[in-house]
């Protein structure tokens, strides 16, 4: 779509980079504009390098602000935040938004929740742009066909300040998925076979182009997740081409061009795609057809096996290092080799996050729920990604099968992905969550997680232990 | 910025493949505020055993490792999320330097922006100074920022690569956004003609 005559065939990186140039340094760096800055409640120490320097950001309305780190899930109400420093953190935000002129999405807002979620969701993130947030999981965005990657406090500063970021281009790196997914399997059984395939280095210094037939048959939803888990694969930015579904997903948002300006920027949206014949640094393939629901039984998200296999044993790792990881991973995790997965029992389950908190994941766990009961002795949560996403979960009455079922229905945030609001796993207890992280204390000091999809959180939490959620849909 | 030209000071091991940045400083002290001592929180939850005292087999903790100013560590360090705060953590703590085979990207790149050089090396380069650093602890590693090379307790020099941008800025002492804000009549070109344009595929 870019205007330079150049016959050489483009991927969608170049065409993007290329389009989004200010200048070439001489060391390889270009500056990049930058279309959207999400900024959310952990940005606070950004808008402080800005004051100590007397700037103003640059570029206010192509900045846009949720609350979602630090608000509490059990309660609206900014006194429900009990932790001086979490409330200094959204205080943080709702001053510098509003001294700014930034619009942002507050914990009394409908439209709050967790910025990868609320960004889609409004239509702030297109077909073409380049996004960033101080969030490393920004890959989310990419499913748009937007170049979308996370970054450090100073460069948040400097995107305020200068609405442009220095960035070196990444390797161009293509995954092609094919084939049908089998009844079951998700967009994260996808994504963390992937991840369990190349490592959780696998795309390093790559930005990844997913691809294929697996691909072109998701969801808007679906997609989201595959981008959003890039970054546990090392890959800074995943993309994937626009396509009619993406069109589909982005007609009437609030922020999506309307009427004749849609009509242009769809036509124009279209060229963004590699074009025949354009060159990857590499490429994986994957066969869906061949994908079973994954879990994770270790402490990186390439730790990841199908459900009906066995927490694997060290003494079979190809090399003494692999073998040291695993044998510290199982450790932490508690897990014996040779325990089929299936009889691992669980204590909390947590359904949400920017990987898994959209509707189509509540509706995949609600179908499982449904006409069940959480099993005794554990605790479930649904933690919505979104205002919107709850209310809309409400209208289907999903909220109704969860509670029946004995879950907490919650409202939107960050929550257990990361616990920074205060919802912990305790030490030693064991999560089937539907986040993107099972590092060493990531839902709280000594919580065990074991990653997996919407669905398959939901069967861990009607029976109690990790569970195939294929068995329990062939029961109806 | 501080500036950064020559270092020699012991080098602490981290031996451990895929140290995420959760590891480094847990999600739990990322609402403190930048004008704490982050080095209080650098391996906040491995530096204590489960019964709160310190874990005696961490080089954290050993007595040899107290002046430490230069971390060694395994493949893919710092990856996982985008906390700035986990360059903070290691160089309140007083490190300034960081040796591995490879980084997460996010982590090296906020690495730069804040004095924290992050080196890579050959991975048997690196398998050989953590073995000889666990075998001789309080061992020292020379680090010439300008000349680019390393310089291991068995004397061996090794050369590594950095961003000519970024060596500019450490070894002067300068950060980037001074240098972007000198070109803001070029953005603001760029700015001009981007937005008349009226595109909508970004």
């Amino acid at each position: 779509m870019d205007d330079a005559a150049d016959h050489e065939p483009r991927t969608l990186l170049d065409k993007i980079w290329d389009r989004h140039r200010i200048l070439a340094r001489e060391d390889g760096q270009d500056l990049l504009f930058i279309d959207r800055h999400f900024i959310h409640d952990v940005t606070a120490p950004a808008f402080e390098i800005l004051r100590a320097r007397g700037l103003k950001p640059h570029a206010p309305t192509r900045t846009f602000g949720t609350a979602d780190h630090y608000v509490p899930t059990h309660s609206r109400d900014m006194s429900a935040v009990n932790h001086p420093e979490r409330r200094t953190m959204i205080e943080a935000l709702t001053r510098d938004a509003g001294e700014a002129g930034i619009e942002m999405f507050g914990l009394g807002d409908p439209r709050q929740g967790i910025v990868h979620v609320v960004g889609p969701e409004q239509g702030l993130s297109l077909p073409g742009m380049t996004i960033v947030c101080a969030d490393s999981h920004t890959s989310t965005h990419g499913a748009f066909g937007a170049l979308a990657f996370g970054i450090g406090a100073t460069e948040v500063g400097h995107v305020l300040a200068t609405q442009s970021l220095w960035q070196r281009k990444p390797q161009w790196m293509r995954v092609l998925i094919e084939g049908r997914l089998p009844e079951g399997v998700a967009a994260k059984d996808v994504v963390l076979a992937l991840i369990a395939k190349i490592g959780v280095a696998g795309a390093a210094g790559h930005a990844i182009e997913y691809a294929g037939s697996t691909i072109a048959a998701l969801s808007m939803e679906g997609r989201l997740t595959i981008c959003n888990m890039t970054i546990e694969a090392g890959g800074r930015a995943g993309v994937i081409a626009p396509d009619e579904t993406t069109f589909a997903y982005l007609a009437g948002r609030p922020h999506a061009p309307q009427g004749a300006d849609w009509d242009r920027a769809v036509a124009q949206w279209r060229g963004l795609h590699s074009d025949p014949g354009a060159v990857f640094s590499r490429e994986v393939v994957l066969d869906a057809s061949a994908i079973a629901p994954m879990v994770t039984w270790g402490t990186t998200p390439e730790d990841a096996s199908p459900i009906d296999g066995r927490v694997p044993d060290p003494a079979s790792a190809a090399t003494a290092e692999r073998r040291e990881a695993m044998g510290r991973a199982l450790a932490y995790m508690g897990l014996s080799p040779g325990t089929a997965l299936e009889e691992v029992a669980i204590d909390r389950v947590f359904i949400g996050s920017c990987t898994n908190g959209r509707i189509e994941d509540l509706r995949a766990a609600a179908a499982v729920v449904h006409g069940r009961q959480v099993a005794a002795g554990v605790e479930a949560w649904v933690v919505p990604g979104s205002g919107l996403v709850r209310a809309q979960a409400e209208a289907e009455g999903l909220d109704k099968v969860f509670v029946r079922a004995g879950f907490e229905w919650r409202f939107a945030g960050c929550s257990m992905c990361l616990s920074t609001n205060g919802d912990t796993v305790a030490p030693g207890e064991r999560c089937a969550s539907t986040s993107n992280r099972n590092f060493v204390g990531r839902q709280g000091p000594g919580a065990r997680t074991h990653l997996m999809s919407p669905a398959m959180a939901a069967a861990a939490a009607v029976t109690g232990r990790l569970s195939d959620v294929r068995r329990l849909m062939a029961k109806g | 910025m501080e500036r950064f030209d020559r270092l020699e000071a012991v080098a602490l091991p981290i031996a451990q493949v895929n140290c995420d940045t959760d590891q480094i400083i847990p999600a739990r002290y990322l609402q403190k505020p930048r004008s704490d001592d982050f080095g209080n929180y650098l391996f906040a939850d491995s530096r204590l055993g489960r019964d709160g005292m310190p874990a005696p087999e961490l080089p954290f903790n050993q007595q040899a490792y107290a002046s430490a100013k230069i971390v060694v560590a395994e493949r893919n360090f710092g990856c996982g999320s985008s906390r700035e705060h986990a360059v903070w953590a290691l160089y309140d703590y007083g490190m300034r330097a960081v040796i591995a085979p490879s980084f997460g990207d996010i982590f090296a790149s906020n690495s730069l922006k804040n004095g924290l050089l992050p080196i890579v090396l050959p991975e048997d380069v690196v398998t050989g100074l953590l073995t000889g650093l666990l075998a001789h602890p309080g061992a020292s590693v020379a680090v010439d920022l300008p000349a680019q090379t390393v310089t291991l307790p068995d004397g061996a020099s090794h050369a590594f690569a950095i961003d000519p941008f970024a060596k500019h800025c450490l070894v002067n002492g300068i950060d980037e956004l001074g240098y972007t804000l000198g070109l803001a009549g070029e953005i603001a070109a760029f700015e001009q003609s981007y937005e008349a344009s009226g595109r909508q595929d970004g």
